[in-house]
């Protein structure tokens, strides 16, 4: 097999993988972004949409909204270039990420419980996307 | 509150994913290219438990930010995964789709780990 060739098979892959890390980027920037927003907002949220809309003007919510939906689009994206089977599990290390943001960036207290507790919902939400791509209609 | 809060949001994401899933079945199969978005896009005014899985999903976002607001990331996100074990259940007893063994242990994995990060 030839570099070019080998270049040619390895691309798709790369492409999946490149598209993963900016989903997972993404994703982080948006929670953080949009947890720092709110937090920092004045306005306690209610029942009412108004807080809400209001909220999207503040610039953090706003850049945090963005990056959640472009997340969004990506993990579409991603969707066309790999399995199920294999986005789910992999995109489920989001949650540690979270943790980890928290923790850095607002100073939250993650407890060994809560990073326990957050590795249990990984490895089960790992589970649940490895066999998801099994699901088959049943016939009655 | 924190509770209700996650409640609405996981009611909201999982009414949303079930909605979804129901009626893009019946829709038939769309590419992820510009024209395949385009035909989406009409699919999703011409089908009602679509634009009702968009307004779930509103509500789930905004309960997320109500969410995020109050209590801490390191607990929001991970307590979101609780979808994941009504979606399971969901998926039998609505979709009647094929759960196996694996699948609804990680589901129960996830069970016990939002319990001990909510605790």
């Amino acid at each position: 097999m030839t570099v070019t060739e080998q270049q040619r098979q390895l691309a798709p892959v790369l492409r999946a993988y490149a598209v993963l890390a900016l989903f997972i980027a993404l994703k982080a920037v948006g929670n953080l972004s949009l947890a720092w927003g709110m937090k920092h907002f004045p306005q306690v949220m209610s029942a009412s949409p108004l807080p809400y809309l209001h909220a999207m003007l503040d610039p953090f919510v706003a850049l945090g909204i963005v990056a959640l939906i472009l997340a969004l689009l990506t993990r579409m994206a991603l969707f066309s270039l790999a399995d199920l089977s294999f986005v789910l599990p992999v995109t489920a290390v989001g949650y540690i990420i979270a943790a980890f943001l928290g923790k850095t960036f607002l100073h939250e207290t993650v407890t060994a419980q809560r990073w326990t507790g957050t590795l249990l919902i990984v490895v089960g939400a790992a589970l649940v996307g490895s066999g998801a791509h099994k699901t088959e209609l049943e016939i009655e | 509150m924190r509770w209700i809060l996650v409640g609405i949001m996981v009611a909201a994401t999982v009414a949303s994913d079930l909605l979804q899933s129901y009626e893009m079945k019946r829709a038939g199969e769309h590419s992820v290219s510009a024209r395949g978005l385009v035909r989406l896009l009409g699919t999703i005014v011409q089908r009602r438990y679509l634009i009702l899985a968009i307004v779930c999903m509103a509500v789930s976002f905004f309960s997320f930010m109500a969410l995020v607001q109050a209590e801490p990331l390191s607990f929001a996100v991970p307590a979101s995964a609780a979808s994941f074990i009504f979606e399971t259940l969901l998926a039998k007893l609505v979709l009647r789709e094929h759960v196996g063994v694996r699948r609804a242990a990680g589901a129960l994995i996830v069970l016990c780990g939002v319990v001990l990060v909510g605790e």
